[in-house]
C-alpha cells in the first residue's frame, strides 16, 4: 500500500510554537455588513454579523461552535479562511499573525487551514472529475499533474472511495454522502493543520452523517488534525467536541468544556438552546418552545446583553449594560451574563 | 464509534493507484461529439466552406473578375462550364462564391473573434471582482454600446479611408458590449457558488482559480452568443459595403453580391438566391455546431 506519503512525520517543521502554543487564536473578531440604499448608494445600515468574536483552539483539539440560524456562525468560518475581509480583529495562527507585516501571509494559512462547506454539491466543480478537484490545490503549489492525481487517489482510499470507481466521475453521478467525502479529501489535500468544518454533516441523511463524522474522528487522530466543527445540530456537536462555544447575534455568550456546557450550562440562551432539543420520551414531551420568537434584527441589536429581549432574567442591568465574557485560562467555562458577574448589580447575580 | 470509517473498502492494489487512465475534460468533451451525427454534419458543411474558401485560387473554374456583356445573368450549368451560372456583368457565380467566401467569412468571424476576447475577459473580470469594477467596466461599455454603430463606421473611414481591416472595427466595438454582458451575468451566477470559494480557499493564484473553475463554466454561454453573431456580422459587413465602407464593389463579398444582385431577382431568382443560400447555409452551420459544442461540454447531459 502506498499511503506513506499522508503518513504524519513526528516532528512536523510546520509546528513553531510548540504544543503549549494554541494553533488559533481570534481576539475581537469583527465583521459588518453594509447595507448600501439610495441613488449614491449610500451605507444607510449595518449588519453586525460577527461582533467581537474572541476564543482560541489547542492544537490536536475540536472546537464546537453552535448557535441559531443567522448567529454568525458561517461569517466566522469565512473570516477565519479570509474569503471576506474582517473588518477588525487580529487572528494568530500557530503565534504568528495572520496577514500582518512580520507574521504569516493568508496565503501561507491558507495551506495549513482548509475548510468543508455546508452545501456538498456546490462546493464541487460540475465540470470536473472528482479527482482533479481533489488535486487542485497541490497542482496550483507546483505538484506535477501526474503525481497529484495519484495523491488524490491515495485520498479517495483514506475517505472510505474506490478510485478506479469514483475518480473520474463527475460531482452529478455521486450522493451527497460520496460528495462530501470528496470534499473531506480534497480539504486534506495539501496536508493542513486545521480543518473548518461548516456544518459539513448538517444536510446528509442521519446514517451517512454517522458515517461521515466518524470518518473525521479517524483522520483527525491519523493525521493529527485540529478542527473548528460548526453545527447547529447540539448532538452531534456535543459528540465531536472537546470545548463548544455558543454564538447569539454575532456574539459568543458562552464558551466552556463540552461536557460543563451541556451539564451546566451558565448562559440562559444555552439553557434554552439546550432545552429546545426534542425529547426522546414522547410523555415528556415539552409543548412550549422554551425560548420565544425570532432572533431581533442584527442591524439594530438590542442594547445592552442582545438576550435580554428574550431572556427570563432580564432586569434594568442587562439593557443598560453588555455584560462581558471575561478572560482566564484556556478551557475555563465563561459565560456572557450579568447573572454570572456578582459586580454586576444583577439581583441574581452569584456571589463568590 | 471510534473505529476507522464504517464502510472502508479494501485497499485498491497498486495498479489501481497509479493508473490514472482517464480522459481529460476535453477528451471527454470529443468523445461525446462523436456520438452527435446532426453536430458532426454541419462541422463537417462548415469546414468544407471554409476550407473551400480558403482553396479559392486553385478551386476557382475562372477569373472571378472576368466580365462579359454577352452571357449575363446566365442560368446554372450554361455551357457545362458556368455550373452555377453568371451574375448580372457576365461574371462566373461560383468562382465569385468561392472567392467571397474569403471576405465574407473574414469579416464575419475575425470582429465575433476580437468582440469575445476583449468583451469575454472584461465581463469575467467585471463579474468576479464586482461592486465597483464591476460598475465601471459595465458602464464604460454601455457609453460605447450608445454610439451607433454604422456612424462610428462612416467616421472611422472618414478618418482612416476605407478598407478591409477598418471595415471590421465598428462591428467588433458593436459585439463587445452584448458578449460582456452575457460573460459577465455568468461569472456572477458561478462567482457564488461555494466551489469557487473552496478553490480560493487553497491559498491557490487567483488566475489559477480563474481557469480552471470560472472559465470553463463561462465558457458555454459566451460560445452559444458569439456563433450567434457571426451571421450578424457577416449581414452587418455587407450592409456597410452597400454604403461603400467595407468591401469595394469589384471585390467578391457574399453580402455586397446579394446587394448586387438584387435588381436582377425577376430575371433570375436562382442566382439571385445563391449568395444568400450561402450565408444561411454558413450561420446555421456555425449556430448548429456551437449548440452541439455545448451540449457535449455540458457533462449531466
Amino acid at each position: 500500500m502506498v499511503m506513506t506519503s499522508f503518513g504524519v512525520e513526528e516532528n512536523d517543521a510546520r509546528d513553531r510554537g510548540g504544543p503549549a502554543q494554541p494553533l488559533l487564536i481570534v481576539n475581537g473578531l469583527k465583521k459588518h455588513f453594509a447595507i448600501r440604499g439610495g441613488v449614491l448608494g449610500r451605507v444607510s445600515a449595518r449588519v453586525r454579523a460577527v461582533d467581537g468574536v474572541s476564543f482560541s483552539v489547542r492544537k490536536g483539539e475540536t472546537l464546537g461552535i453552535v448557535g441559531e440560524s443567522g448567529c454568525g456562525k458561517s461569517t466566522v468560518a469565512r473570516l477565519l479562511m479570509r474569503l471576506i475581509v474582517p473588518d477588525g480583529g487580529e487572528q494568530i495562527f500557530d503565534g504568528e499573525a495572520v496577514g500582518e507585516p512580520r507574521g504569516i501571509t493568508v496565503a501561507e494559512m491558507r495551506r495549513q487551514v482548509q475548510m468543508v462547506f455546508q452545501d456538498s454539491a456546490s462546493s464541487l466543480n460540475p465540470r470536473m472529475p472528482v479527482q482533479n478537484s481533489i488535486a487542485f490545490g497541490p497542482i496550483a503549489f507546483g505538484t506535477p499533474k501526474e503525481e497529484a492525481i495519484g495523491m488524490a487517489r491515495e485520498l479517495l482510499v483514506k475517505v472510505g472511495l474506490n478510485p478506479a470507481l469514483f475518480g473520474g466521475r463527475y460531482p452529478h453521478e455521486l450522493s451527497g454522502g460520496q460528495k462530501q467525502r470528496i470534499n473531506i479529501a480534497r480539504a486534506l489535500a495539501l496536508k493542513p493543520r486545521m480543518i473548518i468544518l461548516d456544518e459539513a454533516v448538517s444536510a446528509l441523511d442521519k446514517s451517512v452523517e454517522a458515517q461521515v463524522l466518524n470518518l473525521l474522528q479517524a483522520l483527525k487522530r491519523d493525521l493529527k488534525l485540529t478542527y473548528i466543527f460548526i453545527s447547529h445540530d447540539l448532538g452531534v456537536v456535543r459528540w465531536i467536541s472537546d470545548r463548544v462555544l455558543v454564538m447569539y447575534l454575532g456574539e459568543v455568550v458562552e464558551i466552556g468544556p463540552a461536557d460543563a456546557i451541556y451539564n451546566a450550562p451558565k448562559h440562559p440562551y444555552t439553557r434554552a438552546l439546550l432545552a429546545s432539543r426534542p425529547a426522546l420520551d414522547p410523555d415528556n414531551r415539552r409543548e412550549e418552545a422554551p425560548v420565544s420568537g425570532d432572533p431581533p434584527n442584527p442591524i439594530n441589536p438590542p442594547s445592552g446583553c442582545r438576550f435580554h429581549t428574550r431572556c427570563a432574567h432580564a432586569e434594568a442591568v442587562c439593557s443598560a449594560q453588555a455584560p462581558r465574557l471575561g478572560h482566564a485560562d484556556h478551557g475555563a467555562h465563561l459565560a456572557a451574563c450579568h447573572v454570572e458577574d456578582a459586580a454586576s448589580g444583577h439581583s441574581q447575580a452569584v456571589r463568590h | 464509534m471510534s473505529t476507522a470509517t464504517s464502510d472502508a473498502l479494501p485497499p485498491p492494489d497498486a495498479t489501481e493507484l497509479s493508473l490514472p487512465a482517464q480522459r481529460g475534460y476535453w477528451g471527454n468533451v470529443g468523445y461525446r461529439l462523436r456520438y452527435d451525427p446532426v453536430t458532426l454534419c454541419f462541422g463537417a458543411l462548415l469546414l468544407l466552406i471554409i476550407l473551400s474558401a480558403i482553396c479559392a485560387p486553385w478551386l476557382a473554374p475562372f477569373d472571378p473578375y472576368q466580365e462579359s456583356i454577352i452571357r449575363r445573368l446566365k442560368p446554372p450549368g450554361y455551357q457545362d462550364r458556368y455550373w452555377l451560372g453568371t451574375d448580372e456583368l457576365g461574371r462566373d457565380m461560383l468562382s465569385r462564391l468561392l472567392f467571397g467566401g474569403r471576405i465574407t467569412l473574414t469579416m464575419g468571424i475575425v470582429p465575433v473573434l476580437v468582440a469575445t476576447l476583449i468583451g469575454g475577459s472584461l465581463g469575467v473580470v467585471a463579474g468576479f471582482a464586482g461592486g465597483l469594477v464591476n460598475m465601471i467596466i459595465m458602464r464604460v461599455t454601455d457609453v460605447f454600446y450608445a454610439f451607433p454603430s454604422v456612424l462610428l463606421a462612416v467616421a472611422i473611414s472618414g478618418a482612416m479611408g476605407g478598407g478591409g481591416g477598418k471595415g471590421m472595427m465598428a462591428p467588433t466595438r458593436g459585439f463587445i458590449r452584448p458578449l460582456c454582458r452575457v460573460a459577465e451575468t455568468a461569472t456572477t451566477q458561478v462567482r457564488n457558488l461555494d466551489f469557487v470559494d473552496a478553490a480560493r480557499a487553497t491559498g491557490a493564484p487567483l488566475r489559477l482559480v480563474l481557469w480552471h473553475h470560472v472559465l470553463g463554466n463561462v465558457l458555454g454561454p459566451v460560445l452559444i452568443y458569439a456563433s450567434s453573431l457571426v451571421s450578424v456580422s457577416i449581414i452587418l459587413a455587407s450592409g456597410l459595403s452597400f454604403l461603400g465602407l467595407g468591401v469595394k464593389p469589384p471585390e467578391p463579398d457574399w453580402g455586397l453580391m446579394l446587394n448586387a444582385l438584387r435588381q436582377a431577382i425577376y430575371v433570375n431568382p436562382l442566382i439571385c438566391a445563391m449568395p444568400g443560400i450561402m450565408i444561411l447555409l454558413t450561420s446555421i452551420s456555425m449556430n448548429m455546431v456551437s449548440d452541439g459544442l455545448r451540449a457535449a461540454m455540458d457533462v449531466r447531459s
